[in-house]
């Protein structure tokens, strides 16, 4: 009995030990995956476009170009809100991805954090890119990646919808007549214009347009101009024109609201174009118009392609040659046609309308529509734009009115 | 609930016993030749535990601390070399003004919270006692909020009160009541996310109830009718002061689970609009991951908070429960 004991205790104390090893093998295994593979033939690339999986158009074009590179391709897909402290942390443990694909307006502040490299370090050639987009990705003066697609807002709408309430779209050209033809609407019975203004960079993304096409600058939130943009999106929920959930919408919600059919107009992306052909009714899109007339100028969307500082700086040739590989013309064509983005160089927005007529008015959106960290604003944006979004909610849930919800978002970013 | 926490202990006193009468002598001397393999065999055993809780419990927090004491920017956390600034972060939380409308929220929801939470888990509980024909079936199914993913459960919730095509306010405007913006008004979004809230935490409050109940014998309520009480004098002189061991652990239990609510906050109205149902947990969120820029340091500060103010009821709760082992 002792004996048994004692073997019982030995085996407890070896089934210990091998529990503990076995789980120090499976961390290390694991850290082993996600940091960098160690050898010079593996290269990692990072993107935000979950949807796409293993064997998409996407993956294989990612594999295709490291072929021709003669390397390995790691990838891994994350979510566009996840990548960014994914990335900040994976280079604060010296572990970044070579390639980085990354939402635009986070680009300014992974360059303030020392993540990126500049296109003069690394190379990339950026000269066929649109000044407008690039400017993005632009910051004291360097630039930081280069664009893969972008897309913009505009105005799509109902067809039918407009027809039954005696709306001509050619009579929307400001934000006057948009309101009088959103009143007919109401008055056929049907519903107004839906958007998103939720909390979040979203809710800014949405405004913009607006906040920009009144005249209204990001550095002072409290202008009049502001508050006149603001103004109609508060006028507008008042006399339910717009529905109140907006305050709650995404653009996906906005988008789901608008197919169902009732809704005259909706403030949605590009990347809405091939959901448009499935609502099964005839729509149109045209851009925002700005207050007094013309289009406003919209804010870019879409994702940079970037090289993250290497210990190792021999490695950036070869991510140079992936990231040429990437956009070139041919693939950024099929690229931006996968994604539904348009195209940055004017050479591959060509083919692409070419390809698709419905595709022009939205080419002509992003040649007009203006990057979130221009200006220079780069790392200032994101507190702005965490301001406006609060000001948006503020005066349309009515805790406060158009005037001071601005005035003390304007405070709060001194 | 005292007989389940005095069942182990009684055993392991008789498990001592067990083992001080039946080693023989000689063990004792072998253990006294090899006194290093068992202390070895000791420390194997707490290894894996003590290795646990330093690099799960003691590290993170460290790391929560440290990053609330130090200011950190975007580029210095990618660095390392943020500067250690003290007690910055607090003052500047402090001086904010969401602190005191997050500090008022998170104090009603948590209250208002648990007394619905346990008002009716008690009510449903004394309900389901009588056991009916198909009262299993009927407990099993007020379970399902529990077992629901809370991504799942709150998104059904913000569709429900949504406001124009929300099913809440069609029933409304079937009895005449005008639309309510439940998610979209700042004076009605904290009182929706917390009905939604007691809907998920009532089932908690049934189950753990349910089992106090029946741990008080039934022959008390046959003596009490047999004396001529009725079922509201039965239910405040037996069921409720016999249930009450129960009842603080239930509802210490809650508050600390209540108190750190963030998911069904922040799917169904993001801590807002205008900050109307931010608490300290979808704050220190929105500070730290809500922004482009992420605020790490205040994030931190603000969590330490909430960490602080769990520790302190889960201290209480200690003492409670010494309280009732020694009764």
């Amino acid at each position: 009995m002792k004996r048994t004991s004692r073997r019982r205790l030995t085996a407890a104390v070896l089934t210990v030990v091998a529990v503990t090893t076995g789980a120090t093998a499976c961390s290390s295994g694991a850290s082993g995956t996600s940091t960098k593979a160690a050898d010079s033939k593996t290269y990692t690339i990072w993107d935000p476009y979950p949807q796409f999986s293993k064997g998409s158009e996407w993956t294989k074009l990612l594999d295709g170009c490291g072929t021709e590179a003669g390397v390995k391709i790691k990838r891994t897909a994350f979510d566009t809100s996840d990548l960014t402290n994914k990335a900040l942390l994976a280079a604060q443990q010296g572990n970044s991805s070579d390639i980085l694909i990354v939402d635009n307006p986070v680009v300014s502040t992974l360059a303030e954090a020392g993540v990126l490299t500049t296109t003069d370090d690394n190379k990339v050639d950026t000269s066929k890119v649109s000044p407008n987009l690039l400017a993005a990705g632009q910051s004291g003066g360097k630039t930081y990646g280069t664009p893969i697609g972008a897309n913009t807002l505009a105005l799509y709408y109902n067809k039918k919808v407009l027809k039954a309430a005696g709306v001509d779209i050619s009579s929307v050209k400001d934000w006057t007549s948009l309101t009088a033809a959103l009143a007919k609407v109401k008055a056929a019975g049907k519903k107004g214009i839906t958007f998103s203004a939720i909390g979040t960079e979203e809710g800014s993304f949405q405004f913009l347009p607006w906040f920009w096409g009144s005249g209204a600058k990001l550095t002072a939130l409290d202008s009049a101009q502001a508050t006149s943009a603001l103004s109609l999106w508060k006028g507008w929920l008042d006399k339910g024109y717009a529905p109140n959930s907006v305050i709650n919408n995404t653009q996906t919600t906005s988008w789901q609201e608008f197919a169902g059919g009732d809704y005259a107009f909706a403030e949605n992306g590009t990347w809405q174009l091939a959901n448009a052909d499935k609502a099964g009714f005839d729509y149109g899109v045209i851009p925002v118009p700005a207050s007094t007339g013309g289009s406003a100028e919209a804010p870019t969307g879409g994702e940079f392609v970037t090289m993250p500082v290497q210990q190792d700086t021999a490695r950036y040739a070869t991510s140079q040659k992936l990231v040429s590989c990437l956009t070139n013309s041919q693939n950024l064509l099929q690229t931006d046609t996968t994604l539904s983005y348009v195209a940055p160089t004017a050479e591959v927005q060509d083919q692409q309308v070419t390809a698709n007529a419905k595709l022009k008015p939205w080419v002509d959106a992003v040649k007009a529509a203006k990057g979130r960290t221009s200006d220079d604003l780069g790392t200032k944006y994101p507190k702005i734009s965490e301001q406006l979004w609060k000001a948006v909610q503020s005066a349309l849930s009515g805790s406060a009115s158009p005037k001071d919800a601005l005035g003390s978002a304007q405070s709060a970013v001194k | 609930m005292k007989p389940m926490t005095q069942v182990p202990e009684r055993r392991s006193v008789q498990s001592r016993n067990g083992a001080a009468t039946s080693a023989p002598s000689p063990a004792h001397a072998r253990a006294r030749r090899r006194p290093t393999s068992q202390q070895w065999a000791a420390w194997a055993f707490l290894a894996p535990v003590t290795l646990y809780l330093a690099l799960f419990y003691a590290y993170p927090l460290y790391r929560n601390l440290d990053l609330s004491l130090r200011n950190y920017t975007v580029r210095s956390f990618v660095q390392g070399d943020a500067p250690f600034t003290g007690l910055a972060n607090y003052r500047k939380i402090f001086d904010d003004p969401t602190f005191a409308p997050a500090l008022l929220h998170t104090a009603v929801f948590t209250a208002v919270c648990l007394v619905f939470q346990y008002a009716i888990g008690l009510a449903l509980a004394v309900f389901f006692n009588q056991n009916f024909r198909l009262s299993a079936t009927l407990r099993a199914l007020f379970l399902v909020p529990w077992l629901l993913p809370l991504i799942v459960s709150a998104s059904t919730w913000s569709w429900m009160l949504n406001s124009d095509s929300g099913i809440v306010n069609t029933l409304l405007s079937a009895f005449g009541v005008g639309p309510v913006n439940w998610l979209t008004s700042p004076s009605w979004s904290l009182t929706s996310v917390i009905i939604a809230n007691i809907w998920i935490g009532v089932p908690f409050n049934l189950v753990v109830l349910y089992s106090g109940l029946q741990s008080i014998p039934t022959s008390l309520y046959e003596a009490a009718a047999l004396d001529g009480a009725n079922a509201w004098r039965r239910f405040w002189s037996i069921t409720f002061p016999l249930l009450r061991p129960v009842s603080a652990i239930t509802l210490l239990l809650g508050l600390v689970y209540t108190l750190k609510v963030f998911d069904i906050i922040w799917i169904m109205t993001k801590g807002g609009p205008a900050d109307s149902s931010t608490t300290f947990a979808t704050w220190s969120y929105q500070l730290g991951f809500g922004n482009l820029l992420p605020a790490f340091g205040p994030g931190a500060a603000v969590g330490n908070l909430l960490v602080v103010a769990a520790l302190v009821f889960g201290l209480i709760y200690l003492k409670v429960q010494r309280k009732q082992a020694l009764s």
